[in-house]
């Protein structure tokens, strides 16, 4: 099960690990179809054809093997729905919790890839 | 963008300016809904919608795509995700300067900025939103189960909230400025009769501290000026909306609350500058309301263009 997005879905770890390890700058939102997760996805989705240097995906909270984001040691305290976490060279760089706004995720892309 | 001349712009892509853009571009006016965010404003933020007639149950999200297909069905433009970076909305040509690059014109303007979620704006909110702090409730409250919280607030969405958090939180605090309630009667007995509730009068909030998340908050008795501490596991913060109306403060007049203030035609001192939805002067605020507003506003700009 995936999220209703146009971004392109992680469902398993195995699915994580490739990605993480076959691409250099990524930016995975972790959450579900809720109003403080919805506008984080459409942000992405447009941000998409801005940062060509990124990958962005998403994946369902719920999934058990989202495990592999809400249980990273950078999401500790984390108690707001999405979980976004920003990956280079298969390392967390930044990792925020709760809605953001363009601003706020550009000032993310822009430092951190 | 190659067009950049329109019979009607509306800034704000929520229920009023997508419900606004639907009746101008239905009426074969050229119509631009500029939006700096996505689609739908606070209605997104809406789990579930569920006084929206017609539809008896429907997310925020849903409602929000819906209308602007609707809108775009018609032929109105929604250009999204824009950052609107100075304009003109005097004289008889308006122009609108978006990521200081594309200049648009038309020949009048609806604003449809909304509102936001009012913050505390104290120590440590910023730090803790999404470690503990929350405005969403159906969001994040299956973060708290047999947790402490505080819900800050004394409206029908505090009250509400507050109610619904029990069935995770072990208890809930509604801490609020007076020692009465905004919310309607049976919201208040709801909440002042549930056995997980109880409350904090005549106080606020005065700072966030913790660690990683959220551990405890100042608590200010506003009759004694005393401060105390309270260890708390979550907050959860319903105080209301501000209007976005800050880059026409000195243009458009403002209420004291910064609502911009327009007749019953929704238009405001400026001359084919009309307003609608949240951003403006009223009491009730409903979706339902802003489509009033939308139609309204759209039909008058119509009018206004075609008798110059």
């Amino acid at each position: 099960m995936n999220l209703q997005t146009n971004l392109k879905h992680i469902s398993t770890e195995a699915d994580y690990n490739k990605i993480v390890s076959d691409n250099e700058n990524i930016m995975i939102c972790c959450g579900r179809m809720g109003p403080m997760c919805v506008p984080v996805y459409a942000e992405m989705e447009d941000l998409q054809n801005e940062y060509s240097n990124v990958k962005f995906y998403d994946m369902l909270f719920d999934l058990p093997e989202a495990g592999v984001i809400r249980n990273m040691p950078e999401c500790a305290g984390f108690m707001g729905l999405p979980f976004t976490v920003y990956i280079k060279n298969g390392k967390v760089v930044k990792a925020t919790s709760s809605i953001q706004s363009r601003e706020q995720i550009t000032e993310i892309l822009d430092s951190v890839f | 963008m190659k067009d950049k001349k329109f019979d009607i712009i509306i800034i704000g892509g929520g229920p009023a300016g997508l419900t606004a853009g639907l009746y101008i571009a239905r009426a074969k006016v050229k119509v631009l809904v500029l939006n700096e965010g996505i689609s739908g404003g606070q209605m997104v933020l809406t789990h579930e919608i569920a006084n929206y007639p017609g539809i008896n149950t429907i997310s925020g999200f849903m409602l929000s795509r819906n209308m602007q297909k609707q809108a775009e069905s018609f032929g109105c433009i929604v250009k999204s995700n824009i950052k609107i970076t100075s304009f003109n909305l005097e004289g008889k040509v308006k122009t609108i300067t978006v990521n200081e690059k594309e200049v648009f014109e038309a020949k009048a303007v609806i604003i449809a900025t909304g509102g936001k979620s009012r913050k505390l704006n104290i120590e440590g909110e910023n730090e803790f939103t999404g470690k503990g702090i929350s405005y969403c409730a159906t969001c994040d409250g299956d973060f708290f189960q047999d947790k402490e919280i505080i819900v800050v607030g004394g409206g029908n969405s505090a009250l509400e909230e507050a109610v619904a958090l029990t069935q995770y939180a072990k208890k809930v605090t509604i801490v609020h400025q007076f020692d009465h309630f905004q919310g309607f009667k049976h919201a208040i007995e709801t909440a002042k009769n549930h056995k997980k509730i109880d409350f904090i009068l005549e106080a606020e909030i005065v700072g966030f501290y913790g660690s990683k998340s959220l551990e405890e908050v100042k608590i200010k008795d506003l009759n004694t000026s005393k401060e105390f501490t309270k260890k708390i596991d979550g907050v959860f913060i319903f105080i209301g909306y501000v209007p976005q109306t800050i880059p026409f403060k000195n243009i458009i007049k403002l209420s004291k609350r910064g609502e911009i203030i327009a007749d019953k035609n929704m238009a405001t001192n400026i001359s084919g500058v009309f307003v609608a939805g949240d951003c403006r002067e009223k009491n009730i605020r409903q979706i339902t309301t802003a489509v009033s507003d939308g139609t309204i506003s759209a039909l008058k700009a119509i009018e206004y263009i075609q008798s110059k």
